[in-house]
C-alpha cells in the first residue's frame, strides 16, 4: 500500500486460509482507544489464519492419504496410464468428509466460541472509536464556529 | 435481471409451438427456466459455476430460494399458457437432454456473468483501500442484505397476504411488504456479520461485502439495525403486533438460532425451515389479523418445501461443508437426508390435500397440482434410490418452479370469500366450476 495513505490497506485472499490479510494503518496521534482497536484486530487476524491455514492443509494431507489408501485396496495407482491424477467418486469421498467432519468438531466449536468472543468485541471497540471521533470532530467544529 | 426478463417475455409466446422439437427444446426450455428462475438466475448461475470448485450456497439455500411469486397481471396469462406444456416435457427430456440442458443452461447463464466474474478475479489479486465509496455503498448494502433473497422472503409473503381470505387492502399489503422485506435485510445482515471467516472459505460466498472488506463490521451492525428496528416497528405499528411479533422472531431465530446451530448439529434444517415457513403466514396475518389454519397451511407447504429443496442442493456441497465445519445432514447421516428429502416431497401431496378442506382453495387445487407434486415425488423417490450427483440436482431444479407453480394454482384456485357465504352452492361440488380469481 501505498506510503501517503490514510486508510487500512485489504489484500487477496491468503493462499491456505483464503482469509484476506489487512495492512492497518496507523494514524500519527493514535488515541488509546484506537491502539486496542487495531492490536485486537491484528491479533485476530492472526488467530485466523493459523487457524485457518492449519486446517485446510489438514484437509488437503488427509484427503490426498484417505484417496490414496483407497486406491491402494482398490489396486490402482495414484496416477494412471495418462499421468492424470485418478480421483474417487463423491460417494466414495462421502465417507472422508463425514470422517473429517466429526473428527474436528471439537476443534470448530473452539473456534466459533472464540471467533464470536473476539467480533463482538471488535465491532464494539470500532463502536466505541466512531463515537470518539464523532465527538471530537463537534467538539472542533463548536471551536471553529 | 428485470430487462432481461422483460425481453424474455415477449418471447415467451413464440415457444409453445416450437416446444414440439427437441432440437430446439433445450433452448427454449432455457427461456422458459430463465423466465421462470430469472431471479434465481443469478443463485443457479453460481451453483452451476460453482460446482466445478464444490461450493456452498448453504446459508441462503434453507431460507432462502423461494421462488417469486410472480405479480399476477399478464404473468399469469404466459404461465397459464407455458404450465400445461413444461410438465409434459419434463419427463420426454428427462435423461439425455438433461444433461444438455443444465450444459446449456450454465453455458447460456454463465456468459453474461463470465466476463465481470474474469473481471473480478483480476481485481481480487490486487490490494485495495479500505475506503467506503459512497457510489458503491447501494451495491454493497444490496449484497449485504442478500436483496434477491429478500425479494423472494417479501414474494411469499404477499402469497400468504393474497391467499387470506379478506378483502384486498393495499396499505396493509404495502406496510406488510415493506416490513418484512427489511426485516430480512436485517436478518441477513446479521448473518453475514457471523459468518465472516467461514464465508471466507466457501467458493459461492468468499465475494460477500463483509469478506472483501469492503464494509466494516460496525457498518453492517448499524445497517442492520437501522433496517430492522423500523421493519418490526412498521410491521407491528402499521400492520398488527402479531405480524410484528413474528418478524421479530424469525429474525431472532434466523441470527441467534438457525446461524450457530450450522455449525453445531444437522438440526440446523428444521430451524431454518421454519425460518422459511414464516413469512407466508406473516403475509397471512398481516391481513387477517390472527393466526388460523390457513396460515399454518401456507407455512406448512413452505416448510415442507425447504426440505427437498435444500437437502438435493447440500448433496453437491459436502465437501466444502465437511471442510468448513457445517454440520449438514448431507454430511453426518446422508440416508436421514434423502429420507426427508422424499418424505416432506410426498407431504407436499397430503399438504395441498388439507387446502380445500380448510376452505383455503377449492377442490380444483388438489387436482391440479398433483402432477406436479407427483412430479416432485418421484424426482425425490429418485435422489432417495440413487443418492447421486445428478438425481440430486435434478430435484434441486424442480423445486425452483415446483414452488412459483404450486403458489400460483393455489392463488387461481382460491376460494372467494363472498363464495363461501353461499356454502349451498359449494356442496354440489362442481369441478369445473369458475373461480373467482381475486386479483390483487
Amino acid at each position: 500500500p501505498p506510503a501517503h495513505s490514510c486508510n487500512d490497506w485489504i489484500g487477496p485472499p491468503d493462499k491456505h486460509s483464503n482469509l484476506r490479510p489487512v495492512i492497518f494503518y496507523v494514524p500519527p496521534e493514535e488515541s488509546p482507544l484506537e491502539r486496542r482497536l487495531r492490536e485486537a484486530r491484528q491479533e485476530a487476524q492472526a488467530c485466523d489464519q493459523r487457524f485457518w491455514a492449519r486446517h485446510n492443509r489438514a484437509f488437503r494431507q488427509e484427503k490426498e492419504e484417505f484417496i490414496y489408501s483407497r486406491l491402494k485396496a482398490k489396486g490402482l495407482e495414484m496416477r494412471d496410464e495418462t499421468g492424470q491424477k485418478a480421483t474417487l467418486n463423491a460417494e466414495e469421498m462421502a465417507d472422508f468428509y463425514k470422517d473429517f467432519l466429526s473428527k474436528n468438531f471439537r476443534k470448530h466449536m473452539q473456534y466459533n466460541r472464540d471467533w464470536y468472543k473476539r467480533n463482538f468485541t471488535i465491532t464494539f471497540l470500532m463502536g466505541q472509536v466512531a463515537l470518539a471521533r464523532a465527538l471530537k470532530w463537534l467538539r472542533w467544529k463548536k471551536k471553529n464556529v | 435481471g428485470l430487462f432481461v426478463w422483460h425481453l424474455k417475455n415477449t418471447g415467451i409466446r413464440q415457444i409453445p409451438c416450437q416446444f414440439v422439437h427437441l432440437c430446439h427444446g433445450a433452448n427454449d426450455r432455457l427461456i422458459t427456466f430463465q423466465y421462470f428462475n430469472f431471479l434465481k438466475r443469478m443463485y443457479v448461475t453460481q451453483y452451476n459455476k460453482d460446482l466445478s470448485q464444490r461450493a456452498k450456497p448453504k446459508s441462503d439455500a434453507v431460507a432462502s430460494p423461494f421462488r417469486e411469486l410472480q405479480q399476477l397481471d399478464q404473468e399469469k396469462k404466459v404461465i397459464h399458457k407455458i404450465r400445461p406444456i413444461s410438465p409434459v416435457h419434463q419427463p420426454l427430456s428427462e435423461a439425455p437432454s438433461r444433461n444438455e440442458l443444465r450444459e446449456m443452461k450454465s453455458a447460456a447463464e454463465t456468459e453474461d456473468s463470465v466476463a465481470p466474474v474474469r473481471a473480478e478475479s483480476k481485481e481480487d489479486r490486487q490490494w485495495k483501500e479500505m475506503k467506503l465509496r459512497l457510489d458503491d455503498l447501494p451495491g454493497i448494502l444490496a449484497r449485504l442484505s442478500k436483496i434477491k433473497l429478500t425479494a423472494l422472503v417479501v414474494s411469499t409473503a404477499s402469497a400468504g397476504f393474497a391467499m387470506a381470505p379478506v378483502p384486498f387492502d393495499l396499505t396493509c399489503f404495502l406496510l406488510a411488504s415493506l416490513g418484512t422485506g427489511l426485516a430480512s435485510c436485517a436478518a441477513n445482515s446479521i448473518n453475514q456479520f457471523f459468518e465472516v471467516p467461514f464465508d471466507s472459505n466457501m467458493n459461492r460466498t468468499k465475494n460477500r461485502p463483509l469478506v472483501r472488506g469492503q464494509i466494516s463490521p460496525l457498518l453492517a451492525v448499524c445497517f442492520a439495525a437501522s433496517c430492522g428496528v423500523p421493519g418490526i416497528a412498521l410491521l407491528t405499528l402499521g400492520v398488527n403486533p402479531l405480524t410484528g411479533a413474528l418478524g421479530a422472531f424469525n429474525i431472532f431465530l434466523y441470527t441467534c438460532c438457525y446461524t450457530p446451530m450450522k455449525r453445531m448439529s444437522i438440526a440446523n434444517t428444521w430451524v431454518g425451515a421454519v425460518v422459511g415457513a414464516i413469512p407466508p403466514v406473516m403475509g397471512w396475518t398481516a391481513a387477517t389479523g390472527s393466526l388460523d389454519a390457513g396460515a399454518l397451511l401456507l407455512g406448512g407447504i413452505l416448510y415442507s418445501w425447504q426440505f427437498p429443496h435444500f437437502n438435493a442442493l447440500s448433496w453437491g456441497l459436502r465437501e466444502d461443508y465437511s471442510r468448513g465445519g457445517y454440520c449438514m445432514m448431507s454430511v453426518t447421516h446422508p440416508g436421514l437426508c434423502r429420507r426427508v428429502a422424499l418424505r416432506h416431497c410426498l407431504a407436499l401431496i397430503g399438504l395441498s390435500t388439507v387446502a380445500p378442506v380448510l376452505d383455503i382453495t377449492t377442490w380444483t387445487f388438489p387436482v391440479i397440482s398433483l402432477p406436479i407434486n407427483l412430479y416432485i415425488s418421484y424426482l425425490g423417490f429418485r435422489f432417495y434410490r440413487d443418492a447421486d450427483r445428478s438425481s440430486s440436482r435434478k430435484l434441486f431444479f424442480c423445486s425452483l418452479w415446483h414452488l412459483p407453480m404450486l403458489l400460483l394454482v393455489m392463488f387461481t384456485c382460491k376460494k372467494s370469500f363472498l363464495e363461501k357465504e353461499d356454502k349451498g352452492d359449494l356442496l354440489g361440488g362442481n369441478h369445473g366450476r369458475a373461480v373467482e380469481i381475486r386479483l390483487p
